[in-house]
């Protein structure tokens, strides 16, 4: 609380230096006029002033508590280092609890671990406090500091407006960094995560074995039981369902691209376009309450009913088999994520469509074709790379998709292609694997991550193709 | 050169004739296809919304229960007001209410507080607390039936089907129509849904929690992903020369947009959490991570907007004497505003019903309060969909889709406002 | 969507009058006794609101190559399209009065565009060859029409490149794509996709504008060779190619046809002051 008091106290002084910088350039600018406006030396000294003591605060903020937590762990009591890492994990949450003032919930402390727990504590508010004075201080100093040096440079000849601008230009390009640093973000958790997988369940394991099982491993008591980790069976069901899905969003996605783009007149354009757009709107999870509770109960009742008309038939293995059909099949999934697709693949093909040159179409017609085999013939091998492109980015959605497949598919990890049957999904083991309570540094948690990175790396390869190809498109016809 | 001699063979213009019917059926055909197709997506469309507005409007219609209870000095200790059961009292003054006998098991009280919400021993707990002199007096407490009860007012169980396979037998149907009857049940809004956060009882169950963490979640997101977004566009499209690294943020924001949502939340998981100690399942940590996923589009839509200012206002600028900051401050971008500001709301409708990403950084945590600040645990709509789909008692069905109708009605807000502003400030040039 | 929807026949001639034959006479004199391949009565043509054509009556000979020149913006596009009827294409244009080939109206309703567009070819400003090879670019109009078996299709696209005169540049690689050959090469391929479907009239759009000088000579050459067999129409905004490849020109000026006459005459000495001055160069 102290520190966001003391960024408050910064700002009101960092706006007191700008009134202070206005002020003395205005006195001085009475004689020559100065090279930049009042406001640019006022934002100068202000910049100075806050900008480094905010840094440290900052850093206190992000950082204090891992700081605290680091000193905290060193010289330890032998009764805590006798707990094994997660008890530690634990003891040391309460520590902190203990100093501020809290009652520790999660278990009984007795023995040598009672007078530690207190030890700690106390040396837990002794390290925080002196984190903070030492943190104040330092930006104390750093706001006086700046602020002097800043206010003492100025004077009418002083380039005040281009160090301004120079300070926000290093701020644009700190904003422009933050999206690559989210990618090296990104790979740099799932690797680092994913390495420590691979060093207990070998890749080679993992990307061709047959057999998944990470509950076992969840009880940790039990050393020897490590799981099965072998992902084959997630990647069969995950392209299941995208096949599935990519069998209802390409027709009709591209079908209804094609009539919007080629046939509607202005008006339906202007009333199915939003339409469609609120069907790329609804959220994920809408979509998966509505396969999970109407679709998945749907297709049940019908192959049910339809597998009870065919039992005692010619066809009886069949109907025997889709009279005990379950919710959680791969086609629910698969056709509601299908859905959600549309309208993605539609617009994308839209645009793509829109993109080839009138005067092929005009060629064609003028030869006597009719619009259907213009647009055949024509415009959509024209269009194929752009539209073959979309169909990626498609894909590449829907392996990516979770909430759909979470709620709708299950959990079973099946090697199969029948799409009555129930499959599981890469997206859907990571959820699994990483809702509840887990310990973090367990085999079936980092298979999270490798599961993660396979799934990025896929996805990441399908989409530089598909910008790819779009890129190569697009100047081919601008 | 060219060889004239050379006669093109005639062609047989009769045979185009032929083939015409065949050729107009297939472009008739062709044209069906497409309005099949998009039939299909509007059905699906009007099938998706009907269903969930006729699954969920019945939560908004609650039944509530008035019962005057004798608080009986014989059963509540005044030293020890907390000790009393008062779930016994309101069942028995029920039964009382309906001339019920009790038997020796306790068959018909079990039947009873079945039907009553445990909200209505709750409030008199706390008027007893608050004031001991009721104690040997009738208060009336009104409060909701148990969801299953209430269920049956509105039709979702019914009474001709096997008594087994509901959760209310012929008895208790009985015992409600007769208090629906004598006027101690009403119906009325459900303006709990609206005032309650979650809790495991259905009836009881609200979306307060999950709005204000939604909105919490959100107002920082916007925070953390617009400002950063659109600099960051400034200066790609305004400031950064063309070179080797302005072409690799290029290619990396634009396949940043297509990775999938649940990499961001291993990305908080690991990055967030474990590295930088973002306490987990707050809207602080949902905030980092929607931000980080908003952040391309907010990019690429400022970026679009920016495109479309002409080059004669920043060369105007420029040919008056403004520095390159001074024309993008003060003429490019507010000409820009309305795109950045109409892409930011469509990307934070996004971020708004995100759900995967939040289930990694543990927002799935059953949250019964509203949180206090960005650092406590909370949840948000999306999730509380989730968790509310993955409960059994079906009351929490009607209250799931009650819930989208609510995350419905935010997202068509953020729309509407888009277009609002599209509408309101668009200029063509 | 049915292309005669697109086309507002709201014709404004009684129908005995539709059906009555324009008069052959008046025109075969104004053509100096040569056979009138098209001919075009009160020609009125709206975008939505705009008029574009005011009332155009022109005759036009087979056999022969007929220019239409103007300023940019006076109809003579306009007037082209409407002879294949390419102006269907277009949301909210309407096309009124007449326009027959060998006595026939182009916009009879009863008349399938298809059937018109493969008897009246067409080539664009730009060069635009499918995105197919250039075997299949030439064998596009009998494939769509079934108008050759498959031994047919071979001869038939060899004897319309050769008479494009493109068939010794690319008789070693017909099956690369089309939009491999140069600008020039395009045109040429194009006009050969056109003439391979054996049409009587094929309309030209400015066929030159996008092309270099020496490709423009060679389409020239081209269109002088093929004017033996077909009644050629086109638009250029190049008074010198009208005089070069044209034995008659039609003026085009604010939507109404001006004058129309032998190239020669006309070039020579304009009867109506506004063609003197286009052709002298004081506006356009």
């Amino acid at each position: 609380m102290l520190i966001w008091a003391a960024l408050a106290a910064l700002f009101l002084f960092s706006f007191a230096a700008y009134r202070l910088g206005r002020q003395r350039i205005a006195a001085m600018g009475q004689s020559a006029r100065p090279h930049s406006r009042p406001g640019y030396h006022g934002a100068y000294v202000a910049l100075w002033t806050a900008a480094p003591a905010a840094v440290v605060l900052f850093a206190l903020i992000a950082f204090g508590g891992r700081i605290e937590a680091g000193l905290l762990r060193q010289d330890a009591p032998a009764a805590v280092q006798a707990l094994s890492e997660s008890e530690a994990q634990v003891f040391y949450d309460d520590v902190r609890v203990v100093a501020h003032g809290g009652t520790p919930s999660q278990r009984d402390y007795s023995g040598d671990l009672k007078p530690a727990l207190a030890a700690k504590a106390a040396a837990a508010r002794h390290i925080e406090s002196q984190l903070l004075v030492g943190g104040l201080a330092l930006a104390t100093l750093l706001a006086g500091g700046g602020f002097l040096l800043a206010f003492r440079r100025l004077n009418v000849d002083f380039r005040a407006r281009n160090r301004v601008e120079g300070w926000s230009g290093g701020l644009l390009v700190a904003c422009s960094v933050i999206a690559v640093l989210t990618t090296v973000g990104i790979l740099a958790s799932l690797v680092v995560e994913s390495w420590r997988f691979f060093a207990q369940v070998p890749p080679l394991e993992f990307l061709f074995g047959t057999d998944w099982e990470p509950q076992i491993a969840m009880r940790s008591d039990q050393v020897a039981a490590k799981g099965a980790f072998g992902a084959v069976p997630l990647f069969v069901g995950t392209f299941l369902i995208m096949l599935i899905a990519m069998l209802v969003a390409a027709p009709i996605g591209l079908f209804s691209a094609i009539y919007l783009s080629e046939y509607a007149g202005p008006r339906t354009r202007a009333w199915v376009k939003p339409l469609l757009e609120v069907l790329a709107g609804v959220p994920t999870v809408v979509y998966g309450f509505f396969a999970a509770l109407t679709v998945g109960p749907a297709f049940r009742a019908g192959f049910n009913a339809l597998g009870g008309m065919l039992v005692g038939g010619p066809l009886d293995g069949l109907g025997q088999y889709l009279a005990q059909v379950q919710n959680q099949m791969a086609l629910v999934a698969g056709a509601v994520m299908g859905v959600m697709l549309i309208p993605f693949v539609s617009s994308l093909s839209d645009d793509i469509i829109n993109s080839v040159p009138q005067s092929l179409r005009d060629g064609s017609l003028a030869m006597g074709a009719t619009r259907s085999e213009t647009i055949k013939n024509v415009v959509l091998p024209a269009a194929l790379p752009g539209i073959a492109a979309a169909l990626l980015l498609a894909v590449s959605r829907a392996i990516g998709e979770t909430m759909i497949v979470t709620m709708a598919a299950g959990l079973q990890a099946k090697t199969t292609i029948n799409p009555l049957d129930t499959v599981t999904t890469v997206t859907v083991q990571i959820v699994t694997l990483l809702t509840g309570d887990q310990e973090f540094d367990s085999v079936k948690t980092l298979s999270a991550f490798g599961l993660g990175l396979t799934l990025f790396v896929a996805t990441l390869a399908l989409n530089i193709i598909a910008l790819r190809i779009v890129q190569k498109y697009r100047e081919q016809y601008d | 050169m060219t060889d004239a001699a050379t006669a093109v063979p005639a062609v047989r213009h009769n045979t185009v004739e032929a083939g015409l019917k065949a050729r107009h059926a297939k472009e008739r055909r062709f044209v069906l296809y497409g309005r099949l197709a998009i039939i299909v997506a509007l059905s699906f469309l009007a099938v998706l919304l009907g269903r969930i507005v006729l699954q969920g409007y019945s939560t908004f219609i609650d039944y509530r229960v008035s019962v005057p209870v004798f608080i009986d000095p014989a059963r509540v200790d005044p030293a020890d007001v907390s000790g009393a059961n008062f779930d016994v009292l309101v069942a028995q003054s029920v039964m009382k209410q309906l001339a019920v006998p009790d038997d020796d098991l306790g068959q018909n009280l079990d039947k009873v507080m079945a039907l009553m919400s445990n909200d209505l021993g709750f409030q008199l707990l706390q008027q007893v607390k608050a004031d001991p002199h009721l104690i040997g007096r009738t208060i009336t407490v009104k409060g909701p039936l148990k969801a299953d009860a209430a269920l049956y007012f509105k039709g979702q169980i019914r009474r001709d089907s096997d008594q087994d396979t509901r959760k209310l037998d012929d008895i208790q149907l009985s015992w409600l129509d007769k208090l629906k009857a004598t006027g101690a049940v009403t119906s009325g809004f459900n303006t709990a849904f609206f005032t309650h956060s979650d809790s495991t009882e259905p009836e009881q169950a609200g979306v307060l929690g999950a709005v204000v963490g939604s909105l919490l979640t959100l107002m920082l997101t916007a925070a953390f992903a617009v400002p950063v977004g659109v600099m960051a566009a400034v200066y790609l499209e305004e400031f950064a020369p063309k070179n080797r690294w302005t072409d690799v943020i290029e290619v990396n924001i634009n396949n940043l947009a297509a990775v999938p949502s649940i990499i961001y939340g291993l990305l908080g998981l690991a990055v967030f959490i474990n590295w930088l100690g973002v306490p987990r399942s707050s809207p602080l940590l949902g905030a980092l991570v929607l931000a980080l996923m908003a952040l391309p589009t907010v990019i690429i839509a400022t970026r679009s907007a920016l495109k479309a200012v002409p080059p004669s206002i920043r060369e105007a600028a420029l040919a008056i004497g403004a520095s390159r900051t001074q024309t993008v401050l003060h003429h490019v971008l507010p000409l820009a505003m309305p795109g950045v500001m109409t892409g930011s709301i469509l990307s934070l409708a996004h971020a708004l019903g995100e759900t995967a990403p939040l289930l990694m950084i543990g927002m799935i945590a059953f949250v019964p309060g509203v949180p206090a600040s960005i650092t406590e645990a909370a949840t948000v709509l999306p999730v509380q969909v989730f968790i509310w789909e993955n409960a059994s008692e079906r009351a929490f069905h009607e209250r799931t889709a009650a819930a989208i109708i609510v995350l419905l009605v935010f997202m068509i807000l953020m729309n509407l406002a888009a277009i609002l502003v599209r509408r309101r400030f668009e200029r063509r040039w | 969507m049915n292309l005669r929807n697109t086309y507002n026949s709201g014709n404004s001639m009684p129908s005995d009058q539709l059906e009555a034959a324009i008069q052959p006479a008046a025109a075969s004199e104004a053509l100096g006794g040569a056979p009138v391949k098209i001919a075009a009565r009160d020609v009125n043509v709206f975008y939505g609101e705009k008029q574009a054509l005011f009332d155009v009556a022109l005759d036009v000979g087979a056999q022969a190559v007929t220019a239409l020149i103007g300023p940019s913006g006076c109809g003579k596009s306009t007037f082209l399209r409407c002879i294949n009827r390419m102006n269907d294409t277009i949301p909210g244009c309407r096309v009124l009065g007449r326009i027959e080939i060998d006595g026939a109206d182009v916009n009879d309703r009863g008349l399938d565009p298809v059937l018109l567009r493969a008897r009246v070819g067409m080539v664009f400003q730009k060069p635009n060859p499918f995105p197919k090879s250039i075997f299949e670019n030439v064998a596009y109009g009998l494939r769509i029409h079934g108008l050759a078996n498959k031994s047919e299709v071979g001869d038939i696209v060899e004897a319309s490149l050769k008479r494009a005169g493109l068939w010794a540049e690319v008789s070693d690689r017909l099956h690369a794509s089309g939009s491999s050959l140069s600008g020039g090469q395009q045109q040429r391929l194009v006009i050969a996709r056109a003439i391979a479907v054996n049409p009587e009239v094929i309309l030209m759009d400015e066929p030159c504008s996008a092309l270099d000088p020496i490709a423009t000579a060679r389409i020239e050459e081209l269109i002088d060779e093929l004017r033996t067999q077909y009644c050629i129409v086109i638009v250029t905004h190049s008074m010198a190619q009208a005089a070069r490849v044209s034995q008659r020109t039609a003026f085009f000026h604010m939507g109404k046809l001006v004058e129309a006459g032998r190239t020669d005459e006309m070039f020579t000495n304009p009867r109506d002051s506004r063609t003197q001055d286009y052709i002298t160069g004081r506006f356009g």
